[in-house]
Parts: structure tokens; sequence; C-alpha cells
């Protein structure tokens, strides 16, 4: 067994308990020294479940694992359990079997402990209208029981200055463009230094400038070490600021790993441009290329294992002009919709 | 051991809670109560009671006839204001208490959690993390200082314009005997102190029944229609086997603080039935809003 009491303890030793005693719910428990926790990981899943009321199975048996260090990916369609996932990692819905560990202690359980490390910001902002954005973010640093009060004021400007939004801090948040309100979520999400970002569709709303300013912030966050949780349904967003991806589908995990991998996953495309199209294909049939196929001037196949100056060099010597050859690499989008077998439509 | 380097890393963020955090966001939640034009809205309306009450009875006795033409019908003690000014804290109370002051609790206790649900801040006080005990506590502790302050709204208010419209001095309580204007203004503020406990009661309810849904509206109309139902079966007179159970039945016992001696026993059940129920439906709001699922 490994160290069955320590999982139930903080760093100092103090009880994993609320300091009140308060009841505060209780996880599905676990067995204690479960393989599961002795993985690395800021956030670890195992079988994790959500069957609604009604009987809808929202998220069905989830074994995720997000590296420390990580910017992790989360894709899947409209509908296929992304929220309910990261609600369950916030505490916010009781799993209906499964384990979630953030930060190596159990959620919800240890939920006063771990949350004010982690900064969230899930399905879309959510803001006080008749308070300005400023108040707003003040309303919510005095929720969290570590925020120092003396240095809230600060600690508020220097989040709305990061987001930039220092200039409208004292503009009702009814009077926010959706931008904006998008914005000052972040903003929220960033009132201390955290240990994880969990952010959910951060982008949403805003202008090309602002993605850019957002994933330069994600990378930013990255670089002084704070994992970032992100979905995303926009994938090039995905394979730009990340370095892990998951992919779901229906509920079920249909894939996680380092972006690369799953990128090299889906096979490129091998094309090329010429003329003598006809010919080209028969000289890359005979050279073992599969799935070869000639459109106008243009003939793709999957890439060969052999070098691919050997294949130029067979097509001139059978006299194909060639105007281009090249091996198109394959996206994310290629790789997700080979895993999926479709594409962003709406998961019954 | 990879568990272990995870934790070893000192956690940047977290700082000892003070113990006196919870305050902290007892204040934030007072002054976002506050700061909401519905709040104001219902404390102006409960602030003008007592001048429309004071205004009308000028206007009426100011050919030296009596209140009501001598009837004796309207609130209780409203035959009294012409002679002192003190009188229309009562009349105004009397008057607001059956109604306007619970309607009043009822809208700030039933849009409590679920205003914030329907809103979705609720799920971002949840991680920051408010906890959910302590959120609940905090919104109670708020729904009982609006209690307070509107009871209070009322009395002030009442005070002014009896004040600038009637003639202040000496009283008699109920029983006939008289007593100082100090020891008047005393059991007018022991009255508006018993008339906010009074409403503790529909407090509790609307707390309960705003942990039930995620819409800020449905549950203040569920409470307020509550309330007026259970006003009802309070008049009824074939339920009287009930009525002692309901929660506005003892509510005018404040009137017992104007008799002298004072008689307790009713204004002791009302303060114990409100008891009752805060712990009732309290205890019922916390399993409740400790057990959901916060999908808003």
């Amino acid at each position: 067994m490994d160290e069955p009491s320590t999982a139930e303890r903080d760093p100092d030793g103090a009880p994993a308990r609320a300091p009140d005693g308060a009841p505060e719910r209780d996880g599905v428990g676990a067995p204690e020294g479960d393989p599961a926790e002795t993985r690395p990981g800021v956030i670890v899943t195992r079988g994790l479940t959500k069957r609604y009321r009604g009987g809808q199975l929202a998220v069905d048996g989830l074994d995720l694992t997000v590296p420390a260090g990580s910017v992790f990916g989360f894709l899947g369609p409209n509908g296929s359990g992304k929220t309910t996932t990261i609600r369950m990692l916030m505490g916010l819905i009781e799993p209906t079997a499964g384990t979630v560990r953030v930060l190596g202690r159990p959620m919800p359980r240890a939920a006063r402990t771990v949350l004010p490390q982690v900064g969230a910001l899930i399905e879309g902002p959510a803001l006080y209208g008749f308070l300005s954005g400023r108040d707003n973010l003040l309303r919510y640093d005095a929720a969290d029981p570590t925020a120092d009060p003396r240095t809230r004021r600060a600690r508020v400007a220097a989040a709305l200055d990061r987001v930039g939004l220092a200039a409208a801090a004292a503009k009702k948040a009814r009077a926010y463009s959706l931008g904006m309100k998008q914005r000052l979520g972040l903003a929220a999400a960033l009132l201390q230094p955290r240990r994880l970002l969990v952010l959910d569709e951060p982008t949403n709303g805003l202008d090309p400038q602002g993605m850019r300013e957002i994933r330069t912030l994600v990378r930013e966050l990255a670089a002084d070490g704070t994992t970032v949780f992100l979905s995303s349904h926009l994938l090039d967003e995905i394979e730009q600021v990340c370095t892990h991806a998951a992919v779901m589908a229906q509920g079920r995990l249909v894939v996680q790993g380092p972006v690369a991998d799953l990128a090299a996953g889906a096979r490129g495309l091998l094309v090329v441009t010429t003329p003598d199209a006809a010919d080209a294909a028969r000289v890359l049939k005979e050279l073992g290329v599969a799935d070869v196929t000639a459109d106008g001037d243009r003939v793709t196949g999957e890439p060969p294992e052999r070098d691919l100056a050997e294949v130029t060099a067979a097509l001139v010597a059978e006299g194909v002009r060639v105007r281009g050859l090249t091996v198109e690499r394959a996206s994310l989008e290629d790789a997700f919709v080979a895993l999926t077998g479709e594409g962003f439509d709406v998961a019954g | 051991m990879s568990r272990a380097d995870l934790r070893s890393r000192p956690p940047a963020a977290t700082r000892r809670p003070s113990p006196l955090w919870a305050l902290g966001l007892l204040h934030s939640e007072l002054v976002t109560t506050v700061r909401r034009w519905r709040t104001l809205a219902l404390l102006g309306v409960l602030a003008a009671v007592p001048v429309l009450v004071g205004i009308a009875v000028r206007i009426e006795t100011r050919d030296g006839a009596p209140v009501g033409g001598g009837s004796g019908e309207g609130p209780a003690f409203i035959t009294q204001i012409t002679n002192n000014g003190l009188f229309l804290v009562f009349t105004a109370l009397a008057a607001t208490l059956p109604f306007f002051l619970p309607m009043a609790v009822g809208v700030i206790a039933g849009d409590a959690i679920a205003g914030e649900a329907g809103a979705g801040t609720l799920r971002y006080l949840l991680v920051a993390p408010a906890g959910r005990t302590r959120l609940l506590l905090t919104k109670y502790a708020t729904v009982m200082a609006f209690c307070l302050l509107a009871t209070l709204v009322v009395t002030v208010s009442a005070l002014i314009v009896g004040a600038l419209l009637f003639p202040l001095g000496e009283l008699t309580t109920i029983s006939g005997t008289r007593v100082s204007f100090a020891e008047g203004l005393g059991r007018a503020l022991l009255i508006a102190l018993v008339v906010a406990a009074s409403l503790v009661g529909v407090a509790a309810l609307g707390l309960f029944v705003s942990t039930l849904t995620n819409s800020g509206i449905a549950a203040m109309a569920t409470t307020v229609g509550l309330l007026i139902t259970v006003q009802i079966v309070d008049q009824i007179p074939q339920l009287h086997v009930v009525q002692p159970y309901l929660f506005p039945h003892y509510w005018l016992s404040f009137a017992d603080l104007m008799r002298d001696p004072v008689y307790w026993d009713d204004l002791i059940r009302n303060l114990g039935l409100q008891a009752l129920y805060a712990g009732v439906f309290g205890s019922a709001a916390w399993a409740r809003f400790t057990a959901k699922d916060i999908s808003a």
C-alpha cells in the first residue's frame, strides 16, 4: 500500500477536512492506494462517470491525465461531455462513479485547499451586471478564503491590466461587450498566482487580435510553470498553444497524448503536381504508394517509407514532368476526424 | 514519488485563511445586496408606507374629526396617532408586517441562491472557493440583516413623519397607564426588533425555496405565493388546528409590548415559532445546497 494516510493530509500535515469542520461533500470514495494516485498529473481522473437524472450518460469512464507544466487541450464536439467533465474537476457536480484528483488531492473533498490554487473560466464568464468590472473582481476575490484583503485592490488592478481592461474597470459590467466579459472572466481566474488554470473556451467572442493576446497570455502563464487546461473547439488554436491534447466524443475519451504524437498518428499526404497525371499515378503505384488518386494535375497518395528523393528520381526517369512534390503534414483536424469519424457536428 | 514532487513545490498562492475572512465575504454580500436597485426599490416602498398613512391621517383629522370616523377601523393604533406621532411607528409596522415586509424579505431570500445560480455567478463563488456551507450561512445572515434593515426603514420613516405631522410626548399604553416619551421610544425600538425577528421564519423558507431552482424569479414568486397562501389559511376558521403552526400566526403579538405590564406569552410563542422555522428550513436548505449539482 502506498501511503494510504498521507493522501488525507495537506503538505503541512493539516487534516484535509475543511478547517471549520463543515461537512463539505465527500468525494466518491476510491480505495486509497489506488495505483492512479502515484501517477504524475495535475489532473488525474479514473473511471470518471456522470449519469444525469433521466439516465443520460454525459461522461463515461474517463481516464484523463494532465501532466504538470503542460498546456493541455481538451477537444470534442459540442455535447461530448467536456463541460460536465470540467464541472466535476471543479467540484461543482458530483461524479456518479470514479475519482478526480486535482493537484494531487481528491475532489470535491479537498476543494477548500485545492481551488484557491486553481483559476477557472467555466462555460463563459458570469458577472454582476450592476457592478463595475473592478467591483466584480473584488467580490470574487472576497469569496476566496486565502486571498489577502490588504492586497486585494492591487491584485484586482494587476489582473485587469493583464487582460487589457484597465481602461474599462469602472464601467458597469452589463455595458461590456462579449469580448470584454470574456476578458473579465479571465481576469477573475488570474487574481492570484495559480498552479492550474482551467479555461473553458477562453477565446469565445474575442476578435482575432483578442485571440492572439489570449494565446500569448496562455504561453506566458505556461512559461511561468502554470499548468493550463484549455477546452476549445478551435483545432488550430489547440495546435498553436497546446503541448498535450485529449479528444472526447460522446462522453468517452478517444485519445490523449502529446499534440505532436496525435498529429503524427494521422499520416500526411504525398502530393505530386504534374501535367502527366496518369503516368505519375502508375509510377507511384509501382513504387508501392498506397491510395493513389489522380485529380487533374494533382496526384496524391500515402507518403511512402522510402526517401522522397528516390520517388522524384523514379518519376523523372519515367519521363514524368514534375512541377512539385511534397508531403503535406497532417493537421490535428485530420487526426480529429480520423479519430471521431465525424466533424464538429453536435453529438446526439 | 511524483506526487510528492507535486506537493513539495510550495503553492505560491496559498495563504492561511484568516479566521475573519468570512466577514469579508459577508461584507461583500451585504454591499452587493444593497447596491441592487431592486433592494433599494423595496426599501423605498417600505419607507413610503408611513408617509402615506401619516398624510392620510393628517388630512382626515384636519377638521378635528376622529380617525376612521370613530368607527375603530384600520390598522392597530391608528386612532392614537393624532395624540402622539410615536404611534405612527406602531401603526406603520402593523400595516406592513402582514404583507409588505415579508414580501420584501421573500424577494431578497428567494433571489439569494437562485438568482446567483441563474446569472452563473454561483459557480464562480463556489470555485473561488467560498465553500457551500459558508456561502449559505452568509446568504442567510444577509437576509436577516435585510429583515432588520427593512424594519428599521419603516420605523425611522414613521418616526420622522410622526414627529413632523403630529405632536410628541407622553403616551398611553393599551392598558391605560402612561409612560414617558423616552420609554415609549425604547418600546418602539424593541417592537422594531421583534418585528424583524418575526421575519426570520419567512427568510428561512425563502432561502430553502431558493436552493431548489436556478431561476431567481421563480424562487421569489414561490416564496411570496407561499406567504399569501399561509396568510389565507391563517384566516380560515375551519383550519384553526394548524394555525398555531403557521409562521404569521403570532405576528401581531408585537402589540403586547405596548401593554403594561408586557404580556409575554404570544411574543414568546412567536419567537419560538420563528426559531422552529429557521431551524427546519435552514437545515433543509443546507441539506439541499451542499448536495446539489451546480449545473447552471
